[in-house]
């Protein structure tokens, strides 16, 4: 997803010029692109961790004791304050600590979304502390995350994740206070992990519901979303009707009033 | 007026009018109108918001039925936009994308067509608004505020029908809803929303049907009424704010040709390039992003357009477990009461200009507008009214409410419920005391003058600051508003007093009860005498 | 300008309680001062300003011809790209902005023109009386009442209503046509208390229509389900069908879920439920499901449905529980449908209860 960026900035920049030059831009957008991404693909491969190393899962282990054990318990068996972790897997600590959802800072309707307090390796280490204790969904593979079928993948995220999210992912209200967060510029990977594991009140999506086929495609979807801004200009939030009327009435009624009073004043 | 001959015919331009006024006595509308006087305020240009509007929506909307097709036949759409490539969805739905993404400037017509529509409804209301905080329904405009009204409800239907037709996901739960909602309605519902859609739910006519109406029917229906009205605003001439040199019997502004026309008709073009720049810029319902319509899934936050939110408050607002089986039957109060609510805040405001008309008894026409302080009790239902549209609006956006302000929705919505009821009356309240706040300050003003903040000594050593009287412009405009007093209950020449009259005693009372009287000339010499003393 | 030599009209009428009503004419009223003196504008002063406004109205004049030349270039050289969303953008934004300011720089010009550059002189109209002149409306009786006579409208009763029989009957063979707006043969409140399902009949996924067994559900799964065999309808009866027949599967901690009765309990399968997804209020699809808490949102107006108390309204004008579909398995592990839903699901309709 970190791609993006670039990958936008040089197809946005096209409008300006001539055909010839615009085809020109895109591929020079394109090759460096391709080539930024090369660059980043290895860079995340060189910082990837062996999650099966007695060495990263002993560190894990300290680095749990020491940040996570008070609510979850000492062996990650959980404790009034917080759920066992047994059998979550790599992919749900990845998700929660990755995202900064944990460590949580205090209680209310919903672990929020905070800076991230460990890096990517001290995370990767929880993980597979997490993990070595037993078997549960792991970590995707980046090759997972890309290449989907984008139409297959907006119908999926239409049926099963749209009603919480929001058709565009602007995300949307629940219950009492919680909501299903945006997912604009959320990384592939958790949005993965996310419909592997189920975090708090989000159902699970196991294999067997949606296949790391569709999974993929939905992801594929919303990066397209992503890199596609509206064809229509600026978006409002993508909260629909509503950002619609308030846009219409502060700033197009808003326009026009003014515009009333300039031409019915005196000219001096 | 026999021995005055036109100016010869010559040029091409002389020939012309000729040749015209021959074949059309255009010269004796030209005569009768040309130099018809319109005075010039701001708020007298909500309503022309409104029908440039009109005029933006019809071509745009001329445009789009070029494209458009009004079918639910199922199609795979093949077009440009890649994420729905391949999708089943209706040939409208396939034909609204083609014109959004295959054809150059549908989009940008798309999106003026929409906004024009947002700002139609939304100027109707606005000058709903400033034609009754100044009282300009009064005789002899009642039927005027009447068609006009119509036109308030014909937009909104126009509006509703046209989000309705590219049967996207958000339009195609919208329909879901209008089912429910005429489903719970007693005896006539079922058969009411089978006819509706050609059987049952979604069916495959509803598009089509309502295409009929969007661009047949009411268009023709808005063109008769805003014909109407205009003839109206012809007859009538139009209303003036008071002030110095204007009476009920002239009107003071601007003649329509040249001033006015060079005003109002480059106008047109400021509103029509207004909507076409916001068109250009913002996205407006993204259809591409909702895709097909499916029963199953839903968005959230799907609302309906702004004008339609009120309607989709009330359902909102209503407590739960609201309904009986009765007789044999089921009464969906749930339903019930949010429709009964906004038929009558509709009815309530079609009416009102007759209701005052009948309280006051009065049968002079009324051609000066009032200021609003200077009718508190007008005013205050007027900002009642507007406070109690205001909650079910905000109740439509309840989720949004909740996770934009970090509160819970049950919280949104029960304190909505609460002021659904209360904030009305506190509004009502609030209106009346300033208005009648700011009539007595212009009493004050006006019996001792306004405060010129220089000091002087007297010779006997006494500090005070000099008053300066208004002159004779600024003391009309204080003095010169329509003065009502509450009627006194007597008998009719029968002798009787009927509960009618009653009912009018104590309405009169309502209305007129706290009144502050403007000044007399009697009053303003004592003043001016006390002060010299 | 057109001033009425007749005088003062009557447009307010004598000052007698009868036309005023609760209106207060006080009889020391002050006095109309008349028009305020005319302030002239720097346009009418100075020379040069008057210059410079008739400058700035042509200029504008000017510019919006290049603007609408600007939209046009734009239409040829901002084209639309298949499957390309920028292009789309640029197209609508170049084109949108060559037309607006074009629509603008005429507005603003010819505004100004009257504003700075035509006489500011105020005008003045005569009002008349809205109502008739005496003698006019004196002619208007007249007629009637000659047309009266001369038609015989009022004496020769039968004709007269005849007349208006006729009137009032014959719309009514059009409202009779609109009966065919829906089919004939069809009673739509067989429809509604009816759904696709079918004792038997495998719960599969929506869209795929692939089974589901009981052991891909984990605990805190929600799979959107859809009957079998629906997605093999042709596109209108399938959408129909689904409208009534769209299911929610949720698996729970069989503890977790609180049942009425024994019979209740077995519609589900260790502790998996299927609940309609219409919502029994206005019908929009209730599908937010929150594990934790087990609550059903609907988004369209919040009602509120707790899955473990079978779907019992605890929040939002909802009036009933979602309807529960009851399930099982089958020999092979899928899960089936034991029956229709045994109450017609979506909103409440007035036949309903019997």
């Amino acid at each position: 997803m970190r791609k993006n960026m670039s990958e936008s900035k040089a197809t946005r920049r096209n409008g300006r010029r001539g055909p010839l030059a615009s085809v020109a831009l895109i591929l020079i957008g394109l090759v460096a692109t391709g080539g930024a991404y090369a660059a980043l693909s290895t860079a995340s491969a060189s910082a990837s961790v062996d999650l099966s190393s007695p060495a990263v899962i002993d560190e894990g282990q300290k680095l749990f004791a020491a940040n996570c054990s008070t609510c979850h318990g000492q062996q990650a068996q959980g404790t009034a304050n917080g759920p066992s972790l047994i059998g979550v897997g790599s992919a749900a600590v990845d998700f929660q600590v990755g995202t900064g959802r944990m460590p949580m800072q205090m209680s209310g309707p919903q672990a929020e979304q905070k800076p991230v307090q460990f890096t990517d390796e001290q995370t990767k280490a929880l993980a597979a502390y997490v993990a070595s204790l037993a078997p549960g969904p792991a970590i995707p593979a980046q090759s997972e995350l890309e290449g989907g079928n984008v139409s297959n993948g907006g119908e999926l995220f239409r049926i099963n994740c749209a009603m919480c999210h929001n058709v565009a992912g602007a995300g949307g209200a629940l219950t009492e206070g919680k909501y299903a967060p945006e997912l604009k510029g959320v990384a592939a990977v958790h949005v993965y992990e996310a419909m592997l594991t189920g975090p708090q009140n989000m159902p699970v999506f196991n294999d067997l519901n949606l296949s790391p086929e569709e999974k993929k495609d939905i992801i594929s979807y919303l990066t397209y979303i992503q890199e596609n801004p509206s064809a229509g200009g600026l978006e409002l939030s993508n909260l629909g009707p509503v950002s619609e009327g308030l846009f219409l009435w502060v700033f197009g009624l808003g326009a026009i009033v003014a515009l009333t009073v300039w031409v019915t004043a005196k000219s001096n | 007026m026999s021995n005055v001959t036109a100016p010869a015919q010559s040029g091409v331009v002389g020939k012309f009018s000729n040749y015209l006024d021959e074949r059309t006595s255009i010269s004796g509308a030209v005569k009768e109108f040309g130099r018809k006087v319109f005075p010039d305020h701001w708020s007298f240009l909500l309503g022309e918001v409104a029908l440039y509007s009109f005029v933006i929506i019809l071509l745009t909307g001329s445009f789009l039925t070029f494209f458009f097709q009004a079918s639910m036949t199922p199609v795979h759409y093949e077009g440009s936009y890649v994420p729905l490539k391949g999708i089943e969805m209706s040939a409208a739905m396939a034909s609204t994308l083609d014109i959004s993404f295959d054809i150059r400037g549908g989009l940008l017509m798309r999106q003026i067509h929409h906004w024009a529509a947002l700002l139609f409804v939304a100027s109707i209301g606005l000058h709903m608004l400033r034609v009754f905080f100044t009282g300009a329904f009064r005789k002899p405009r009642e039927l005027n505020w009447s068609i006009g009204f119509v036109l308030f409800v014909l937009a909104m239907a126009e509006g509703f029908t046209g989000y309705s037709l590219p049967d996207d996901l958000l339009s195609g739960n919208g329909l879901r809803i209008i089912d429910g909602m005429v489903l719970g309605l007693p005896v006539v519902g079922t058969w009411i929303t089978f006819l509706l859609f050609g059987g049952e739910f979604p069916g495959s006519d509803i598009v089509g049907r309502l295409y009929s109406l969007h661009i047949l029917l009411l268009p023709a229906f808005v063109l008769i009424f805003i014909v109407l009205h205009l003839m109206f605003v012809i007859i009538h001439k139009h209303t003036q704010y008071p002030g110095p040199g204007k009476t009920e019997e002239n009107v003071v502004g601007f003649p329509i040709l040249p001033v006015y026309a060079a005003k109002a008709g480059g106008f047109f073009f400021l509103v029509f390039g207004v909507v076409a720049l916001i068109g250009a810029t913002v996205t407006i319902n993204p259809i591409w992003n909702y895709g097909p319509y499916d029963p199953s899934p839903v968005s959230a936050g799907t609302q309906p357009d702004w004008y339609i939110g009120f309607a989709d408050g009330a359902l909102r607002l209503v407590p739960p477990h609201l309904e009986t089986y009765w007789f044999g039957y089921t009464w969906s109060w749930n339903i019930i009461i949010p429709v009964l609510l906004l038929v009558v805040f509709l009815a309530a405001a079609f009416a009102y200009p007759f209701v005052e008309a009948w309280v006051t008894g009065d049968k002079r026409e009324h051609h000066l507008l009032d200021r609003p302080r200077n009718a508190p009790v007008r005013t205050a239902i007027g900002a009642a009214g507007v406070t109690f549209y205001a909650v079910l609006w905000a109740a439509a956006s309840s989720d949004i409410i909740a996770t934009h302000f970090k509160v819970t929705m049950e919280g949104v919505i029960n304190t909505l419920q609460i002021m659904l009821i209360v904030a009305p009356i506190i509004a009502f309240m609030t209106a009346k005391r300033i208005a009648l706040a700011l009539q007595k300050k212009d009493r004050e003003i006006l019996l001792h003058g306004f405060e010129t903040g220089r000091v002087v000594r007297l010779p006997g050593g006494e500090y005070t600051e000099v008053h300066q009287q208004l002159d004779a412009y600024d003391r009309w405009q204080l003095v010169s508003y329509n003065d009502n007093a509450p009627i006194m209950l007597r008998p009719n020449p029968q002798g009787k007093i009927t509960a009618g009259m009653r009912m009018r005693a104590s309405m009169s009372r309502f209305f007129f009860e706290d009144r502050i009287a403007p000044v007399s000339q009697e009053e303003y010499k004592q003043a001016l005498e006390h002060a010299h003393h | 300008m057109a001033k009425n030599e007749s005088g003062k009209a009557d447009i307010v009428p004598a000052n007698s309680a009868e036309a005023t009503g609760t209106g207060v004419v006080a009889p020391d009223a002050f006095a109309n001062p008349g028009l305020p003196p005319h302030r002239p504008r720097v346009t009418d002063l100075d020379p040069k300003a008057a210059k410079r406004a008739e400058r700035v109205v042509y200029v504008l004049f000017y510019l919006s011809i290049a603007a609408s030349v600007f939209a046009v270039y734009a239409y040829m050289f901002f084209p639309i790209e298949p499957e390309n969303v920028h292009s789309v953008r640029m197209n609508t934004l170049y084109l949108g902005l060559g037309i607006a300011f074009s629509l603008l720089a005429i507005g603003i010009a010819a505004v100004h023109w009257g504003k700075a550059v035509m006489s500011d002189k105020e005008a003045i109209d005569h009002r008349h009386p809205v109502r008739g002149t005496e003698e006019t409306r004196a002619r208007a009786v007249e007629i009637f009442r000659e047309s009266d006579e001369e038609s015989g409208f009022s004496r020769r009763t039968l004709i007269r209503n005849g007349l208006i029989g006729a009137l009032i009957a014959f719309p009514l063979p059009a409202i009779a046509l609109f009966r065919g707006l829906a089919p004939m043969d069809v009673d739509p409140n067989n429809e509604l208390k009816h759904t696709f399902w079918k004792k038997g009949m495998r719960l599969t996924r929506d869209p795929q229509g692939t089974p589901i067994k009981a052991s891909e559900l984990t605990i805190g799964s929600a799979f959107q389900v859809i009957p079998e065999g629906l997605v093999d309808l042709p596109e209108h009866e399938m959408l129909d069908a689904k409208a009534k027949a769209a299911v929610l599967l949720v698996r729970l901690k069989k503890e977790d879920l609180n049942w009425t009765s024994e019979e209740r309990e077995s519609w589900s399968y260790e502790g998996i439920v299927a609940y309609s997804k219409i919502c029994t209020h206005v019908g929009c699809p209730v599908a937010l499901y929150e594990q934790q808490t087990h609550h059903l949102l609907c988004p369209c107006h919040q009602s509120q449905f707790d899955i473990a108390n079978e779907c019992a309204v605890i929040f939002g004008p909802a009036a009933r529980p979602l309807p529960q579909l009851p399930i099982t398995v089958d020999a092979e592990g899928y899960l089936v449908a034991t029956s229709d839903f045994t109450e017609p699901v979506g909103p409440s309709f007035w036949e309903r209860a019997n």
